[in-house]
Formats: structure tokens, C-alpha cells, sequence
């Protein structure tokens, strides 16, 4: 006979207070997301939530951050239009979630991997990095995310993997600027960016899912993007779908576009100038008045300590 | 009213303080902090677009009296290319001091180095000639021909400006495309109406 046991703790006493009075947020944070995959909600991840337990991390700098607003209202993300505006206008109904990383290539154990994924399995972090875009101009921008290293561990890369290439979503449908059209911005869909595996496996590299301890905005390239602190702002590519371990040199959009002026490791550096403009300096976004003259940009960002090492002995006017 | 009393008293008036507008929605913008989160780039652009506007709008005033005939507007010209050049001064000057901090050495590397400021400086150097020669009494010393052919350099300075926008742009060409358009319809006016002169009429042959 089954009898039925009357419960002896209480839900209410298992789960913290403050998370089953706030129940419904608590589902969409913690992965409710899997079950909008298969349509049965329709979840999306708002931007302004905030991300629980992301510890700080060492890695930051002393600058005063760059506002909110700046930092989500002034980019570069052609997939949503070419001015600075654009993105935080057009990308206000993209989907980020559900979302899937594949993470293939020349690894022992390839897989696709929701965020949530990833999120349990790699406990994030909030690091304050400069930001340094190749038009001069720089912010300062607390991420939240977890090193790009723990995940490429995690597949095992094989020995013929050499470098890493990324890909962003390519959905015309969603991002207006990926649309066929005489004009728009001029690149070849979708988005190509790449790193050597040894600057991927860096541990200032970074796969950023928030900023200001919220999800990632999409107009900063939600729900997923990469943070390479030391090179030009193009090279953190966003809005990733996959991640592809290989074993030549991938082709960048930008280098596709104009091979002249960006180079496969466009690390910053005040000494190689972009063939239109000088990147000696730079003008810190919010932070300078109009009188003020720019600020002095520093090798690989001011990050030369922790990755010159890694160009030893290359001739970074050649490999820019 | 007589219409040279209607240009002189109505419309160049009003010309001139519409052509000051940009001018004050930017100060408005300096004075409430509006200028967007790069507040340099933000005046350097627009006191650029404002500059080829206006050159734009000079170089339409001749199309505009022959197409309809109307031909006082010709009295607004002068007025109209001393606001490009007036706004191409205040493009230099927010160049020269908000971006470049009257570094000198900076601004003569740029010059020679980058091909668009070369071609934006060169082109704002020319306007400043047609600036100077833009009196009555400065038409008259150079006699009516001279001062025209002089005059003529606001073709290649209307160019330049454009392709300095071009090449400045890093993949999206949609605005310098657009106003090199309007410059190529605007020039190609001047040439197909200078062809339609040039042909002789037929000889009355019987």
C-alpha cells in the first residue's frame, strides 16, 4: 500500500528567500532557456539582468570606468548598421536565446554547448579591462565572463591545432546589416575573427557574457563575445556561434575587407599607424572634455607585461 | 516689390540666418552636453557634412537659374559659398584644436602622411582665395574672366571635399556615395549645358 509521506522540509526551506520570491527571474537566469529551446517558452534574456555570483576578479584596472550608457549606446557592430547608434536601435528584438556554441575543428571531443552550459560549467568572473577600437577612441569596461582557455581545454584541442577561429550568427533576417543591398557596410558575411591558440589560451582572453554585472546587452554582441584586452576592438568578436580550432591562419572579415590596413593580430600599438590615421593616441570616451588633448596609447593597451612574451622576436610592423 | 528689393531685403536675410541654424543647434549641443559619447568626432563631422552641403548648395544655384529661368537667385551664390567656407573654417579649427591639440608636428605628419587630410587641407587652402576674391571690388580688379576661371576651382574643391569623405569612411560609402552623386548630377548639368551652347544651329541649306 502506498501510503504518502507527509513532506518534511518545505521547498520554502531548501531554496534561499530571496530566490523563490523572485522565482520567476531566478528561472530565466538559471537556464529555464533549455526548455524555451524547444518552444515550449518564450524566454528571452533581457538585458538589464543581472548576473548572479560572478566574483572579482584581480584583473582590472585602477581607470574610471566608462559609463553605461557609452559603453551600450556607442558601437561598432555592422551587423545592426554602421553608425555608432545603430546597434542599440536595431538590435533591440534580437533573439540571443536560445543560443548554441559549437566548438569543433581539430579537437578530441567537439560539442555544442548551450550558454547555460557553459555557465554552470565555468564560474564566471568580473574583470575591468581597456577597451581600444583601431579608430582611436577607448573606454573601460567591467565584462563579465569566464577565461576563453577553460573552454578550449574542455574539448582538447589535437596537435595540428594552431590557431582559433570565430564565427558570429549570420541571420539577415535579424541583423538588418547583413542584408544584400548596393551599400551597407561593405564586409562579407558572416563576421571571421581569429586568434593564434597561444593568445586564445591567454588567460586575459576572454568569452564575455554581461557587462556591469548584467547580461550582455546585444548591442554588445550578446549572449556570448570574445575580450582580447591588447588588440583592436574589432578582434572581440560577438555574438559567437562557433568556435573552430584549426590548423592555418583563418582569414579575418577585416583583413578580407582591407588587407592592407587590418592584419591578422592587429595588436594595439601606438608605433604602427593605421595607413589613414595616427594610433599614437586616443580620446577616452566620456571622460575627456572638448579641450582636452588625447591620451597617449600604450603597447598592446598597457597590457605589454602580461603578453609581449608572446610576439617575442616578430617584427610587429610586418605582423600587424 | 522690385525683385532685387525682395533679394536684398527678404531673402538674403533669411539665408543667412537659416545657413546659421547648424551653427546654433551644434552650440546648443555644446552648451547641454549633448554631444553623444565622442563629442569631438561628433563636431567634426558635422561642421564637415555642413561644409559640403553648402558647397553643394553654391554649386546648385546656377542649375537652378537656368533650369527655371528665375535668375536673381544668382545674388544668394556668394552668400552661400561664404557659409561653405565658413563652415569649412570651423571644420579646420575644430581639426586643428579639439583633435589635434595645435600639436603641430602632429597636424604637418598628417598632412603629408594621410592622403584624406592632405586633400581636405589642400581643398580648405583653395577656399580661402575664393573667399578673399568674393567682393564687388575684388571682382572687378580681377575683370569678370579672371575672377570666373579662378572661381572655376570650386569644382575641384567640391570634388576633393567628397573624396576626402570617401576615403575617411572605413567600408560604408552610402553618405560620401550620396553627395558625390548630387556633385556628379550638379556638374553634369554645367557640361551637358555647355555642350547644348556649343552646337552651332544648322545652316539654313536650300
Amino acid at each position: 500500500m502506498l501510503i504518502k509521506k507527509p513532506e518534511d522540509i518545505r521547498p520554502s526551506e531548501i531554496t534561499p528567500r530571496q530566490v523563490y520570491q523572485d522565482r520567476r527571474r531566478f528561472l530565466r537566469e538559471m537556464g529555464v532557456a533549455t526548455i524555451a529551446g524547444a518552444g515550449l517558452l518564450p524566454v528571452v534574456a533581457d538585458a538589464g539582468q543581472k548576473l548572479p555570483g560572478a566574483r572579482k576578479s584581480a584583473y582590472r584596472v585602477d581607470d574610471k570606468l566608462t559609463d553605461y550608457k557609452y559603453v551600450t549606446t556607442y558601437n561598432n557592430f555592422y551587423e545592426f548598421g554602421t553608425d555608432k547608434s545603430d546597434p542599440a536601435k536595431h538590435s533591440q528584438n534580437f533573439r540571443s536565446v536560445p543560443w548554441t556554441v559549437a566548438v569543433d575543428g581539430e579537437v578530441k571531443r567537439p560539442a555544442r554547448y548551450q550558454i547555460e552550459d557553459l555557465l554552470q560549467k565555468h564560474p564566471i568572473e568580473e574583470r575591468v579591462y581597456r577597451l581600444r577600437c583601431v579608430e582611436a577612441w577607448s573606454m573601460v569596461i567591467p565584462w563579465v565572463g569566464f577565461p576563453l582557455a577553460d573552454l578550449i581545454k574542455r574539448v582538447e584541442p589535437t596537435s595540428r591545432a594552431k590557431y582559433v577561429e570565430f564565427t558570429t550568427l549570420h541571420d539577415p533576417a535579424q541583423m538588418p546589416g547583413q542584408r544584400p543591398g548596393l551599400l551597407g557596410a561593405g564586409l562579407d558575411w558572416p563576421y571571421i575573427e581569429g586568434l593564434r591558440l597561444d593568445e586564445a589560451m591567454h588567460p586575459l582572453t576572454l568569452l564575455a557574457v554581461g557587462l556591469y554585472g548584467e547580461v550582455l546587452p546585444n548591442q554588445n554582441g550578446a549572449p556570448i563575445r570574445l575580450v582580447v584586452p591588447w588588440k583592436y576592438g574589432f578582434k572581440s568578436i560577438k555574438s559567437i556561434v562557433r568556435i573552430r580550432l584549426v590548423e592555418k591562419q583563418p582569414v579575418s572579415t577585416w583583413m578580407k575587407s582591407s588587407p592592407r590596413e587590418y592584419g591578422f593580430y592587429s595588436n594595439v600599438n601606438p608605433a604602427v599607424d593605421h595607413p589613414r590615421w595616427s594610433q599614437a593616441a586616443e580620446r577616452r570616451i566620456g571622460e575627456d572634455s572638448l579641450f582636452s588633448p588625447k591620451r597617449k596609447t600604450l603597447p598592446f593597451n598597457g597590457y605589454a607585461d602580461q603578453v609581449a612574451s608572446l610576439y617575442a622576436g616578430m617584427d610587429l610592423k610586418k605582423f600587424f | 516689390m522690385q525683385p532685387q528689393h525682395w533679394i536684398r531685403f527678404v531673402a538674403k536675410p533669411l539665408l543667412f540666418v537659416a545657413a546659421l541654424i547648424p551653427l546654433a543647434l551644434l552650440a546648443e549641443r555644446v552648451l547641454h552636453d549633448n554631444l553623444g559619447a565622442n563629442p569631438i568626432e561628433t563636431i567634426n563631422r558635422y561642421t564637415g557634412d555642413w561644409t559640403l552641403r553648402f558647397l553643394l548648395l553654391t554649386l546648385a544655384i546656377t542649375p537652378l537659374r537656368k533650369l527655371t529661368g528665375w535668375h536673381v537667385v544668382i545674388r544668394l551664390r556668394r552668400m552661400l559659398g561664404l557659409f561653405a567656407f565658413f563652415y569649412a573654417s570651423l571644420h579646420f579649427l575644430s581639426w586643428i584644436w579639439l583633435d589635434q591639440y595645435f600639436d603641430l608636428n602632429a597636424i604637418l605628419q598628417d598632412v603629408a602622411k594621410r592622403p584624406f587630410i592632405t586633400l581636405g587641407f589642400t581643398c580648405f587652402v583653395l577656399l580661402v582665395p575664393l573667399a578673399v576674391t568674393s567682393t564687388n571690388a575684388m571682382v572687378r580688379r580681377l575683370g569678370g574672366r579672371r575672377w570666373q576661371l579662378l572661381h572655376r576651382l570650386v569644382y575641384f574643391i567640391a570634388t576633393g571635399g567628397v573624396i576626402h569623405f570617401l576615403w575617411l569612411v572605413k567600408s560604408d560609402i552610402t553618405q560620401p556615395l550620396i553627395y558625390g552623386l548630387l556633385l556628379a548630377a550638379l556638374l553634369g548639368f554645367r557640361l551637358w549645358d555647355s555642350r547644348r551652347q556649343q552646337i552651332p544651329a544648322l545652316p539654313q541649306t536650300h
